[in-house]
């Protein structure tokens, strides 16, 4: 039986070589991924069956079902969904481009840039009672401007004729700690209510997500997705090496920038609307790549497919294992990722 | 400049910051044939070799392939005209042999485009010719050093360029791979007249496979033409800075060089018993 299939459409315009194997685990995930949707959106306070969950999909069910999928469940677990995606996919770029496996959103500072912005918002915009004088809207703004601000910093830092990986890599742990430290910080200098209101960002939390965070999340996260399936390949020619990159004409410095503009804005959105679920972006392409190779073009899906299952199961049990109290995701993506993590590294420590 | 010049340079001078390693150097590689750049280390033969594949850019002067200055081609062109193996590369782990190769299409790639009739057909040239057909759906990392490398020598030869650079492709290599490595090389230009620019640390095995070699010192060009023509005992002093006997290669003809030094010597005794 042959590994690959060939697949050629108007004139050899459009072709490529397809991984069976891969495609069928994508596919496999695919399932998965609606499975656990499903699944979450009929379980909470309300239990609703599978079948009920699909009818309200389409319009159907009672009203009470109708208002708590529709006004509480789906925005929630569209963004776990989203932000899963974001980050998994996010880790996968980098390490690639950092050709480095321990590369990750936190490793570059990039999410701890987010950190700092968050806590500096809550500091900053507080009043003498602790009540925010301007509207919560503008906390994932400025999550977002955190992340980016500090992977502009870290890139041009790096650069000294072009930004090489390791460079990239030290500079981020670099900038990494310092805004750690500027967390701990500000949260110490701030009141103990503001400090646990930051921790719980910090964790990464879906809590509270509504249809107009979809609105902006879905967009944003599906354009960048397709942009970096559009990229991979120069991902994997990036992980050969920047001499074999160059060598078979691959822009090297304008690529690595695209990717790392890339995975940023995935960053930078995610962490806006669900703070800092870690694990993640380190793992899902880990896990990814037992099931798939180490070929990109196969790799970022079936990543983003098992970033977003991770992070719907850790609200999953983050909001119903000790109801009525409310877990943060990011407690839980940890918790249930790496025991499956370390299952792959010992099923295949021979492969 | 004529058509029989693959490469050429014109007052080229490289550098690492303040340091010159190569000065306004001329040089002319053939078409065609094996050309072996040798010299001691650090004299900046694998600088030479970098400068050329574009992958470091001269302080001033211009490398020319097929009479046009390389700087003002396309990088995609030149990867199409020219393909470069660096030294000791590493590919991800799990990558198979069958990913690795195809990415020597990368140039003749677009984002839809990504593997035509003509790709496949190449990437399974590369693969035949280097005899790994049956080995194409293993990771590279579980292969041995010899098999590695010719995958990687594959992933050049489906980039399907006339000129081929290596540098140093038999390093940590043992004697049965180095001459695996060096002959499927020497079939490559025989069979299909690639144009083969490589280092090699090994004098012996550059006389042997090298049409033409280049011996590099002091910031220049010391010899370059035939092995039996410029390879001596004054070149290997000067040159490698060691005393040597140049006798010629019992199998092959080609000058072989025999170091002056300590070891065992164990002609008097052979002598002796032979004798008694």
């Amino acid at each position: 039986m042959r590994k690959y299939q060939s697949f050629r459409v108007f004139k050899e315009k459009i072709s490529f070589l397809i991984d069976r194997k891969a495609l069928a685990v994508v596919v496999l995930l695919l399932f998965v991924m609606a499975g656990v949707f499903i699944f979450s959106t009929g379980t909470g306070e309300m239990k609703i069956s599978p079948i009920n969950v699909v009818k309200v999909f389409f319009g159907g069910g009672t009203d009470m079902e109708q208002l708590v999928v529709q006004s509480f469940r789906l925005p929630r677990i569209i963004v776990s969904l989203m932000v899963g995606i974001g980050l998994a996919v996010a880790g996968g770029i980098l390490q690639g481009i950092i050709r480095n496996p321990l590369a990750s959103p936190d490793i570059l500072g990039i999410t701890g840039g987010a950190s700092v912005a968050v806590v500096g918002f809550l500091a900053i915009f507080s009043d003498e009672s602790n009540a925010l004088t301007v509207s919560i809207q503008w906390l994932p703004v400025a999550a977002f401007a955190g992340a980016t601000i500090i992977a502009f910093l870290v890139y041009f830092l790096s650069w000294k004729n072009g930004v090489s990986p390791i460079r990239l890599v030290l500079i981020g742990i670099g900038i990494y700690s310092l805004m750690k430290a500027l967390t701990t910080l500000m949260m110490l200098l701030g009141p103990i209510y503001q400090a646990s209101q930051a921790n719980i960002w910090i964790t990464g939390t879906v809590y509270g997500s509504n249809w107009s965070n979809v609105a902006i999340l879905v967009p944003w996260i599906l354009v960048l997705c397709i942009a970096a399936f559009i990229l991979a390949r120069n991902i994997n020619i990036q992980e050969l090496g920047d001499d074999i990159a160059t060598g078979v004409g691959s822009n090297v410095q304008r690529y690595r920038f695209l990717l790392l503009m890339v995975s940023t804005a995935l960053i930078g959105g995610s962490v806006a609307f669900a703070g800092g679920i870690g694990f993640v972006g380190l793992m899902a392409p880990h896990m990814a790549r037992r099931l798939v190779g180490s070929s990109f073009g196969a790799l970022l899906p079936a990543s983003a497919l098992i970033g977003g299952i991770l992070v719907m199961i850790a609200d999953l049990i983050g909001r119903t294992l000790f109801s009525p109290l409310e877990i943060p995701a990011g407690v839980f993506t940890a918790s249930i990722g790496a025991p499956y993590f370390i299952y792959l590294l010992f099923k295949t420590r021979n492969g | 400049m004529t058509a029989n010049q693959a490469i050429s340079t014109k007052q080229l001078t490289l550098s690492y910051g303040d340091t010159t390693i190569i000065n306004e150097l001329d040089l002319e590689i053939p078409k065609g044939e094996i050309t072996v750049f040798i010299g001691g280390n650090g004299c900046g033969k694998s600088t030479l070799l970098r400068s050329i594949a574009r992958l470091l850019k001269p302080k001033s002067g211009a490398v020319l392939l097929d009479g046009e200055a390389i700087a003002r081609l396309s990088t995609k062109d030149v990867a199409r005209k020219m393909a470069i193996l660096p030294q000791s590369p590493s590919a991800p782990e799990g990558l198979t042999v069958l990913q690795l190769v195809k990415q020597g299409r990368y140039p003749y790639q677009t984002w839809l485009k990504q593997w035509t009739a003509e790709d496949e057909e190449k990437v399974n040239n590369a693969l035949e010719a280097t005899g790994l057909m049956k080995l194409k759906d293993r990771a590279v990392d579980s292969l041995s050093g010899g098999q590695r490398q010719r995958a990687w020598i594959a992933m050049t030869l489906a980039q399907d360029t006339d000129t081929i650079l290596l540098d140093e492709p038999t390093t940590y290599l043992d004697m049965t791979h180095q001459i695996e490595i060096l002959d499927l090389l020497f079939e490559l230009n025989e069979k299909e007249q690639r144009t083969i620019v490589m280092v090699l640390h090994d004098l012996n095995l550059a006389c042997r496979y090298a049409h033409n070699v280049v011996a590099i010192k002091d910031q220049k060009i010391y010899a370059q033409g035939k092995p039996e023509v410029v390879i001596n005992c004054s070149l290997v002093k000067n040159v490698f800075e060691m005393e040597c006997e140049v006798t010629i290669d019992p199998l092959f003809g080609t000058p072989l060089c025999i170091p002056y030094g300590k070891g065992r010597c164990i002609l008097k005794q052979e002598r002796l018993s032979r004798n008694g």
